[in-house]
């Protein structure tokens, strides 16, 4: 039993068995199996041996073919070691004598062997001690893969475990079985933390090398209320967290009835509130907690869904499949923002030094008219099929701005020739989401129908903050005053022109900033779903006027630690038992 | 049991490399024998001669002294061509 303690991103309890997802570089912990469960573990890993071998012969061949034999004689030898009776004959005798996985057998046996090659002074020699990592990572690979299934066809309910869930990953995840998260690193605003709170399913990231600590199959406690995981619980701690969970559930179903109700205060002034998703499905999901249209679509996960760049076609089977189940309630549809993330950097031919001040999101777009161009078109064409509207993300000049529109205009003639109906004065909108278009919101209104500020990355390019950084993603915080200007200023532009301004960071979703954002006249919040009812809750208990005062109060303030305070003790007042 | 054992000398210059070391270790595999590799000089070490792994950390550089034995009913042949190889550098160089 392990106690681990983590930073805590979305609530909930839940009690599940580990699914351990491949690290960067697998770490094995070392673990002991009953004496007659040897001859299984024995057998398993010489089926993994065997599947190695073959996959390296296929290998070598395909390899031999395109780049002849030098080449492919780099896995004559992976093979070479793979037949060696001495060095494979070593890790049966740590399974049978020390009655050990698998997998801590290969990687015990391996690493010492590893440390050996590369302390040779020949450079020829040590060299090879790369071939030695590889070939225990593969049969590594092959054992862990033998005891998981295909992320997207698990058979039965999960908790995942990793060192940091990459989207790809996440977009692969069958989400029917995945009942939580932990994680080695991140934060609040973490992949994994926004994956989790849009899923409503618990997560804790930051737990250092929880990946190392748990194998595939154990059981995991994953307490996203408290932020604590529990590995191999004892009796009493399952009794305990399955009362904890009882109890999530029971708030979530009350405030869940709030569902149907207003997000109107006691005096009468109405918001809107909207989910944030990254799946058609996602709807379904939204609408329980009450949000009332889509304020946010991330597109991305068409993308990283699948290993083709998607076709029109496909955009156009998700936006349709969307709006079919909205029945005339808005979509906003945010064009893609790759780039500057893992998953991007990894299969670029040059990673790019600095990604997030790169080529990523509208300026990736508008140096890739046609991929742009399949997406506005399938936008376009569901135009028709109900409430659409067009976000384009990171902008940072007036000419990024007209450069999209004008290809959006083309893509209008485009259809219009072909004689294909779509919406003309399709709403239009940009994300704010770096300083220079906070400052200059009074221009940029007069070009767009509507703003929605991100505040993820208002907040990353204001205070230079990597919140991925675990070393500074402490000073990642909404609460900044330099932030909380950019968006009252926001705010107010698009008052004075006369457009809608809506939140879809995760400020709009953190119950602590409710009521500034609601005295700050902020009209739509848009957020992951569980977050709805608790926003909701605040606001139906709170006046304008004194979401102004606290706004006023707010904006004085020249600490983000003064104006969490503050927030905290004001939130408290009308609702004792949040935070 | 008959035992074999003969002295000889590394004598390529890149010494027991990767491909050396599976060249043996395949040549060493064609025999019932258990075979033996010591190598001499400043750090005496032995191998078993039919793993490539163990071959590659005794790391036997160009003119390293070396003495292969072998045990078994074919002990006598193994060493023979073994010891040939070596000797012919295997194969790599004219």
């Amino acid at each position: 039993m392990e106690i681990k303690k983590g930073i805590s991103v979305s609530p909930g309890v839940v009690i599940g068995t580990a699914l351990v997802l491949d690290a960067e570089d697998l770490l094995i912990p070392k673990r002991l199996i009953p004496p007659e469960q040897v001859p299984a573990e024995v057998k398993r890993l010489e089926d993994a041996i065997t599947a190695a071998a073959t996959e390296l012969a296929r290998l070598r061949d395909a390899v031999t073919a395109e780049h002849g034999r030098d080449i492919g004689s780099i896995f004559d030898f992976h093979l070479a070691l793979l037949h060696d009776k001495a060095l494979v004959g070593q890790f049966f005798v740590e399974i049978k004598d020390r009655h050990t996985t698998a997998e801590y057998a290969v990687s015990v046996v391996m690493r010492k062997y590893s440390s050996t090659v590369s302390a040779i002074k020949d450079k020829y020699l040590s060299e090879r001690v790369k071939d030695i990592h590889d070939i225990e990572k593969r049969v590594l690979r092959l054992l862990i893969g033998q005891k998981h299934e295909d992320l997207g066809h698990l058979t039965q309910d999960v908790v995942v475990i990793a060192h940091d869930l990459l989207p790809s990953q996440t977009a692969a995840l069958d989400r029917k079985h995945v009942r939580g998260f932990a994680t080695d690193v991140g934060g609040r605003t973490s992949h994994t933390a926004i994956v989790a709170r849009a899923m409503g399913i618990p997560a804790v990231v930051g737990l250092g090398n929880i990946t190392s600590e748990v194998s595939g199959g154990d059981v995991v406690i994953i307490d996203g209320t408290r932020g604590v995981v529990i590995v191999n619980p004892d009796l009493e701690q399952l009794e305990e967290h399955k009362e904890a969970g009882r109890k999530h559930n029971e708030a979530e179903r009350q405030l869940r009835t709030l569902s149907n109700l207003p997000a109107r205060t006691l005096d009468g002034h109405e918001v809107s509130l909207m989910a944030n998703i990254e799946f058609p499905e996602d709807i379904t999901d939204a609408e329980l907690h009450g949000a009332q249209g889509i304020g946010l679509y991330r597109t991305e996960f068409l993308y990283l869904a699948s290993e083709h760049e998607p076709s029109e076609e496909d955009h156009y089977a998700s936006y349709a499949d969307a709006l079919r189940r909205l029945k005339g309630r808005p979509l906003v549809i945010r064009t893609l923002d790759l780039g500057a993330d893992k998953y991007t950097q990894a299969k670029a031919l040059n990673p790019e030094r600095n990604p997030f001040l790169g080529d990523r999101s509208i300026r990736m777009c508008l140096h890739d008219i046609p991929m742009f161009k399949r997406q506005l078109r399938a936008i376009m064409r569901a135009s028709v099929l109900g409430d659409v509207r067009i976000m384009f993300p990171m902008i940072c000049t007036l000419m990024e701005l007209r450069q999209a529109k004008m290809v959006l205009n083309d893509v209008m003639e485009e259809l219009e020739d072909e004689g294909i109906p779509f919406r003309r004065d399709i709403p239009t909108g940009m994300m704010v989401e770096v300083p220079s278009a906070a400052l200059m919101a009074d221009q940029f209104a007069k070009e767009v129908n509507f703003f929605s500020i991100g505040t993820n990355d208002l907040i990353q390019y204001t205070l230079a903050v990597d919140r991925t950084n675990e070393r500074v993603a402490g000073l990642f915080c909404p609460a900044h005053p330099s932030v909380l200007k950019l968006v009252r200023d926001v705010i107010r532009a698009g008052r004075r022109n006369s457009i809608s301004v809506s939140i879809c960071g995760e400020m709009a979703g953190d119950p602590l900033y409710t009521l500034l954002l609601l005295g700050l006249e902020l009209n739509i919040f848009s957020m992951n779903a569980p977050d709805v009812p608790e926003v909701k809750k605040i606001i139906r208990s709170t006046t304008m006027e004194h979401a102004r005062h606290v706004a006023r109060r707010v904006m004085s303030f020249d600490s983000e630690r003064q104006v969490m305070h503050f927030l905290r003790e004001e939130t408290r007042k009308i609702i004792p038992e949040a935070f | 049991m008959p035992t074999a054992s003969r002295e000889t000398k590394i004598c390529n210059t890149l010494g027991m490399h990767a491909r050396p070391a599976m060249q043996f270790v395949d040549v060493a595999n064609q025999f019932q024998s258990q075979i033996t590799v010591y190598k001499g000089g400043e750090e005496p070490a032995e191998a078993d001669g039919k793993s490539v792994m163990q071959m590659i950390i005794l790391a036997a550089t160009e003119g390293t002294p070396m003495r292969i034995e072998a045990i078994g009913e074919d002990a006598e042949q193994a060493v023979q061509k073994l010891v040939e190889l070596i000797e012919d550098k295997f194969g790599e160089e004219e």
